[in-house]
């Protein structure tokens, strides 16, 4: 399953290395941040739930940028 | 001197923050809440600083012994550092939460460690606090820009691609309400006034008026519309009243497919783009471990291997200045941006790029493979020629119309096209349709026979062969030939041009691919300045050749086809890109296609390859200049040539220079 939300990031390198922290938390299978759009789209695994796993993913957002939003 | 220059330069600051704050401030689009924060916190910190600066540091000193001994020395850190944390409080507080995270290699980071680090040595030789904070000063001020003008920029493109219709008017008891295009219902009944957009696909029911599609087309000659002809969403009704039966649902319909299409068109990475992200992670852990090695061990080599003292301050001093040009947000903040901008600027010209990655492969693109039938010709068949008639002509296109008039061929219509006017059915009788062949009738009495060579030897009459290539139609009345009439596929008016500007902007071989007859097909690409054509081909077969042509095209140069997407989707999808031309309205075109020309004039083509290649020649422009101007930066750092403004200078300059390169993806009107 494939979700799109918004986000808010100031920064072009900061959107990267929340690409990385959103692939790398679990339940996601791959994640791409448009910095552009301000955007990012997942993809969960099958069978997680996206509440969840975006609670987690915004975690691990927030600990890479602290200025980073994902709004839910 | 560098003292005079800092003092200048902060007086421009203050005078450019606050005239910002003035202007930009006031608009409702200016800048965001943070962004106005940080433009006061930038105005109150230079202005401090340069009041400071203005106090010689002797000032100070006499202070000094009215409560202890070096009060004025202390005096002047607490001025100094009310001032730094003004401007860099925000800077400290995340890297000590990047710290706690266990990141400690971003920028925040590095700009605590370079700041805190200057802000010590001047504590420790009570010398110059203003390197620490002016370079703070000037983060932050690159920091906002950066901020500003990609935010801007990004709006800009957006709302040039933003075709999204507000509003339907919906009819209600003689009334009309507006509605969320949302809420509309396939087969309602809409109303769209001269000067709005239509909001939703649907077929006219009432009114007719011109349509102006260049939102959609780029193209600025209006359209034509009127009762029964379908229209579809983004267009602009110029001068009448529509009312328009809606067929499609809002999220079907054409403006949000392309929305949909053109937004998520950055999502879709480019291999420079992931070249870069790659990098900026090696990048930055690379420069802070030189940055180390640069503060211990040329002291320790000058210590133990030379003997000389270890002068800790000067190479710290160096270290530092290495930590500021380590950020890689340049680079990484330009090229999305200017694909981002190429995209945009793409789709103000019809041409919709369905992601960053397939700009990149079009501008490496060396053979462009066209299928002929509706790309370069208009699919459409037209009466070219009437030849060697026995009567007037049009009479014998009325015969042949009238001959005619009960098949569904596309032949028999372009000659009822040709003749123009209603044609009676009372007037034509025993119609006989002789399969392949053609038709034989009687039209006023009087026996019509038309079709090719073969229903010409089959009645017995002589005919005469054509010198031009097409479709031709004999005709023979009253059993005596009567001369023939040449039906041809026209070839688009700009095809011709199309192939040449190709050839222009760098392809190197053009195939055409047709299932037409050999004929038709070589004198069509002679025409046209064709390099290599294939003809009587089967879908399948284009397929094949297509497959074959990937094969000779090896390594970088990549193939390009070009159809108009209507049963050529296996093609369009085995092409390293495929591009589908007049595809506004057609979904399954928009599916199958990498590129969607959104009108169908061929000179788009070249036109999509030529902002690709400006696009990309940014993009590379920005890489090359970004890293030159790093690196030499690091080089001159570590040498001791370069100091902490210069750092900044390699770090906010190129990254605003970038910005503004990136922009100029955005004009490709004239290309």
């Amino acid at each position: 399953m494939k979700k799109t939300y918004k986000i808010e990031v100031d920064c072009a390198n900061c959107a990267n290395l929340m690409e990385d922290a959103a692939c790398r938390t679990a339940g996601v299978q791959s994640a791409t941040v448009n910095f552009m759009t301000q955007k990012i789209i997942v993809e969960f695994e099958n069978g997680q739930s996206p509440e969840a796993v975006m609670e987690a993913v915004r975690k691990a957002c927030k600990k890479v940028d602290p200025d980073c939003e994902i709004f839910l | 001197m560098q003292e005079l220059i800092v003092s200048l330069l902060l007086l421009a600051v203050i005078v450019a923050a606050a005239a910002s704050l003035i202007w930009i401030g006031r608009r409702k689009d200016g800048m965001t809440g943070k962004q106005k924060t940080m433009m006061l916190r930038i105005l109150i910190a230079s202005a401090v600083l340069l009041c400071l600066q203005l106090i010689p540091a002797e000032m100070f000193s006499r202070l000094d012994g009215v409560w202890f001994p070096s009060v004025g020395r202390w005096l002047r850190f607490v001025c100094y550092l009310a001032d730094y944390l003004i401007i860099g409080y925000d800077i400290l507080k995340k890297a000590a939460k990047g710290i706690r995270n266990r990141r400690v290699f971003d920028e925040n980071f590095l700009m605590a460690v370079a700041t805190v680090g200057a802000m010590a040595l001047a504590i420790y030789e009570n010398g110059e606090y203003l390197e620490a904070i002016a370079v703070m000063l000037f983060y932050q001020i690159g920091e906002w820009f950066q901020g500003y003008a990609v935010g801007k920029s990004r709006r800009n493109i957006g709302s040039l691609m933003d075709i999204r219709p507000d509003y339907a008017n919906v009819e209600h008891d003689g009334k009309l309400t507006q509605v969320d295009p949302d809420e509309v219902e396939i087969g309602s009944i809409i109303v769209v006034q001269p000067g709005e957009k239509v909001p939703i696909d649907g077929v006219i029911v009432e009114g007719s008026s011109s349509l102006n599609t260049s939102a959609l087309t780029g193209e600025s000659l209006p359209r034509e519309a009127a009762v029964g002809d379908e229209v579809i969403s983004g267009c602009i009704s110029m001068t009448g009243v529509l009312k328009i039966r809606t067929t499609k649902e809002f999220g079907e319909s054409t403006v949000s497919k392309i929305l949909d299409l053109v937004e998520n068109a950055s999502s879709r990475k480019s291999k420079s783009e992931d070249f870069i992200s790659k990098f900026a992670k090696v990048y930055t852990p690379a420069v802070c471990y030189g940055a180390l090695a640069l503060a211990v061990i040329p002291p320790l080599v000058q210590i133990f291997l030379i003997g000389v003292p270890a002068d800790w301050g000067a190479w710290l001093y160096r270290a530092l200045t290495f930590l500021v040009i380590s950020c890689p947000c340049a680079l990484v903040i330009s090229i999305p941006l200017s694909f981002f901008a190429g995209i945009g600027g793409a789709s103000q010209e019809g041409v919709l790029v369905k992601g960053s990655n397939y700009l990149e492969i079009l501008s490496q693109t060396k053979y462009v493979v066209f299928d002929k039938t509706g790309t370069l010709t208009k699919g459409a068949f037209e009466v070219e020629a009437i030849h060697h008639a026995a009567m007037e002509e049009g009479k014998l296109l009325e015969y042949a119309a009238l001959a005619e008039s009960a098949s569904s061929h596309p032949i028999s219509k372009s000659l009822r096209q040709a003749y123009g006017k209603e044609i009676d059915r009372s007037r034509v009788t025993d119609i006989q349709e002789i399969s392949g062949n053609g038709v034989t009738a009687m039209v006023d009495g009087v026996a019509v026979a038309a079709g090719n060579d073969k229903l010409m030897r089959q009645l017995n009459i002589p005919h005469r062969d054509c010198h031009q290539t097409g479709t031709i139609i004999h005709m023979a009345i009253d059993g005596a030939y009567a001369g023939h009439i040449v039906i041809a596929d026209v070839v688009k008016p700009h095809a011709k041009e199309a192939v040449s500007a190709l050839k222009r902007a760098g392809v190197e071989q053009t195939v055409m691919l047709t299932g037409d007859t050999k004929r038709v097909a070589e004198q069509v690409a002679a025409n046209l300045g064709i390099d290599e054509v294939y003809s009587e081909l089967l879908p399948a077969d284009k397929v094949e050749k297509v497959e074959k042509l990937l094969e000779r095209s090896s390594g970088r140069a990549k193939l390009a086809f070009v159809g108009d997407g209507i049963n050529d989707a296996p093609v369009l999808s085995r092409a390293d890109i495929g591009i589908a031309m007049g595809a506004m309205g057609s979904d399954a075109a928009i599916e199958a296609a990498d590129i969607v020309l959104m009108d169908d004039d061929p000179l788009k083509i070249a036109k999509a390859i030529k902002i690709s290649r400006k696009c990309l020649g940014i993009v590379y422009q920005n890489i090359v200049f970004a890293l030159a101007v790093k690196f030499a930066c690091l080089a001159l750092g570590a040498a001791g040539i370069a100091n902490m403004y210069l750092a900044i200078f390699a770090d906010v300059g190129v990254m605003v220079l970038a910005v503004l390169n990136a922009i100029r993806c955005l004009f490709v009107k004239n290309l």
